[in-house]
């Protein structure tokens, strides 16, 4: 209760400069993402179409993936310097690996048959891409943009301790004062929320991209009179 | 309009999946590719379009190498039709049939048009187009397919078992559309199949591979009537052979040899006579060297009381004949459509060697509903049907 109490206090006295960090939070998890977005989606393709490339790329991919966020900001900070470009950076890396390989999973799911046909009625390879590939595979690749904005959420309160600012400042705040338990929630809560709030909407727009959940304009073929 | 020259196609990996063929296509042609699994039908078909590259050998399409071709202009100039149907799951029926004219550049509402027209043609309504092929049967969705390949009007159409994957009430109908759909568009159609039903039903000529090679090209009569060897035969199937034997049959394999005719010196009189003995109602005339005359009727000979004239002087002249090596089926069709009782059966030189009835008819009847049964009953049955007629019967 007493608790209660005191984050509604926080709030009320630092409506702004919570609202501001918030902001500023999403800014850095968004810009990474859409950095990796396009750097990654690109190289998805490639390796998706040059398969021999495919298996470095995503060892690579991967081997970011397992370095820890703080070590990683940590050297990143000693090439780049404090700031907000630092996690950045470090955002951007770690959105990579979903990235990349929802796309390479994402095309090369495309069925077979479906490819050839597209060949064989004379698309080019740009058409083939972006008429058939591309739009088959979206929703893959937007399950990839969807984990990799909610990791970044997570990363980016790291990113206070290089100066990043964002929600991670509040709660970094928290950890340094005794009875700071009210601050940190302070931090913590908005950075839950819009981690959820993120992975619903994106979920969505996942979902709204499948082709397999193409609108039903009007009732199946079998619902009207069967021509066959 | 396509042609094959000594083409070969060797898979990396060293596997022959064609092998130094060599064929030629005409205008408007339906062509069945037919061979066990793994022959190289679908190879072969693939190279038309440059799917897959030829190792070796030349294939020219209205006398120009393919190869020379921009590759992408030759196949928008190509329809293609495959088993897995493959149309594209993220857009319209409208889309996907109107899909080559939109990569040719033409207008929206031309392609409209177009899809409309083409949907038409399959009997389909025009709600179709906007629903996602999901939405659709897989027969319906095959003829989607068709139309697609049709949407440019390209002049040849590949096709690769493209009714293979569907129920065989489905594919029966379909087959039938598409044969009605070919002969009215002109088209020329290269099918592959593994189904030798489907292959006689829909063929101008049958192209028989095996292991990469052409075994036997022919119309489905000719192959039917001479297999080339064994393969051939296994292909065709003991079943399907019997059944073209019947179909082959010739008038000679059951004319009667037997009939009832007079000399064309012969009286009135005699004619009579001989009627009466063979019972009988009307003869066949030759004369000395057997060459068949004409005919007399126990009608005309009634009319006709003086009964000292000679029967060429009555006789009916103008009569048809057929001749032994006729196909059974070809005569029987003029039989019946001219009402004759009989027709005489001649040879090269007008000799008459036989005669074929109304009775021979249902003979041959009998025989394909109950020969291919062993059951000794019907046996008896229909020997006793056969044999009864034969005796005497000239009309
Ligand atoms: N892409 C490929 N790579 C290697 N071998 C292939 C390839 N495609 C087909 N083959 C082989 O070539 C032969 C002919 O194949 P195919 O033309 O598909 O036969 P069919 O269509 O008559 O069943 C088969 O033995 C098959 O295994
Ligand atoms: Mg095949």
């Amino acid at each position: 209760m007493n608790m209660l109490q005191e984050l509604l206090t926080y709030y009320q006295q630092n409506g702004s400069y919570v609202m501001e960090q918030f902001v500023r939070h999403f800014l850095m998890s968004a810009y990474g993402v859409l950095f990796a977005a396009i750097v990654g989606i690109p190289v998805g393709i490639l390796i998706a179409r040059y398969g021999r490339l495919s298996g470095w790329v995503l060892t690579a991919a991967n081997l970011i993936q397992t370095i820890p966020a703080l070590a990683m900001l940590a050297v990143l900070m000693l090439v780049m310097g404090l700031g907000a470009n630092t996690v950045v950076m470090g955002l951007f890396l770690y959105s990579l690996l979903p990235i990349i390989r929802n796309t390479y999973t994402g095309l090369k799911s495309v069925d077979l048959p479906i490819l050839e046909a597209g060949r064989a009625m004379g698309m080019t390879r740009a058409q083939r891409l972006f008429m058939v590939e591309l739009p088959l595979s979206l929703s893959v690749i937007m399950a990839g943009l969807r984990t990799a904005l909610i990791i970044a959420i997570g990363v980016a309160t790291i990113g206070a301790f290089i100066g990043g600012g964002g929600l991670g400042s509040i709660i970094i705040r928290g950890t340094n004062i005794t009875d700071g338990g009210a601050i940190i929630l302070a931090g913590a809560i908005p950075t839950a929320l819009m981690a959820v709030i993120a992975d619903i909407l994106l979920g969505w727009v996942e979902r709204a991209l499948s082709p397999a959940n193409k609108k039903r304009g009007i009732p199946a073929a079998g619902e009207t009179t069967e021509i066959i | 309009m396509l042609v094959f020259e000594n083409v070969s196609k060797v898979y990396p990996g060293g596997k022959r999946a064609v092998d130094h063929l060599d064929l030629e296509i005409g205008e408007g042609e339906f062509i069945c590719f037919i061979g066990p699994s793994g022959c190289g039908k679908t190879t072969t078909m693939k190279m038309i379009n440059r799917l897959v590259k030829p190792t070796d050998g030349k294939i020219l399409l209205n006398g120009k190498n393919i190869l020379e071709q921009n590759v992408v202009e030759l196949r928008r100039s190509i329809g293609y039709v495959i088993q897995q149907i493959g149309l594209f799951p993220h857009m319209t029926i409208r889309d996907n049939i109107a899909l080559v004219p939109r990569l040719k550049g033409v207008p929206a509402e031309e392609r409209n048009k177009r899809a409309e027209e083409l949907l038409e043609l399959v009997n389909m309504p025009k709600e179709f187009l906007d629903r996602f092929p999901h939405e659709l049967s897989g027969g319906q969705q095959q003829r989607i397919g068709v139309l697609r390949a049709l949407a440019s009007n390209p002049p040849l159409i590949l096709m690769d078992e493209p009714f293979g994957a569907l129920d065989p009430i489905t594919r029966d109908s379909l087959q039938a559309e598409f044969k009605n759909l070919q002969q009215s568009l002109g088209k020329t159609i290269i099918f592959v199949t593994h189904d030798m039903d489907e292959a006689i039903k829909l063929a101008d000529r049958i192209v028989i591979m095996r292991a990469g090679q052409i075994v036997q090209v022919g119309s489905p009569d000719e192959i039917l009537r001479n297999p080339a060897d064994d393969f051939v035969r296994d292909f065709i199937g003991k079943d399907r052979l019997a059944e073209a034997q019947q179909h082959f049959q010739t008038v000679g394999q059951i004319m009667n040899p037997d009939p009832v005719s007079i000399g064309l010196g012969a009286t009135l009189s005699e004619a009579v006579r001989t009627m009466r003995r063979r019972r009988v109602d009307s003869l066949l005339v030759t004369d000395d060297a057997g060459i068949l005359r004409g005919k007399v009727t126990i009608e005309q000979i009634d009319r006709n009381r003086d009964l000292d004239a000679a029967v060429a002087d009555l006789m009916e002249r103008d009569i048809q004949t057929v001749r032994a090596d006729t196909l059974l089926r070809d005569a029987t069709r003029n039989i019946l459509v001219r009402g004759s009782k009989y027709v005489p059966v001649v040879d090269a030189r007008k000799r008459l060697i036989g005669i074929i009835t109304r009775t021979n008819l249902v003979d041959v009847l009998y025989d394909s509903i109950w020969g291919e049964e062993d059951d000794e009953e019907q046996d008896a049955v229909v020997n006793e049907a056969a044999a009864a007629p034969q005796t005497g019967e000239g009309s």
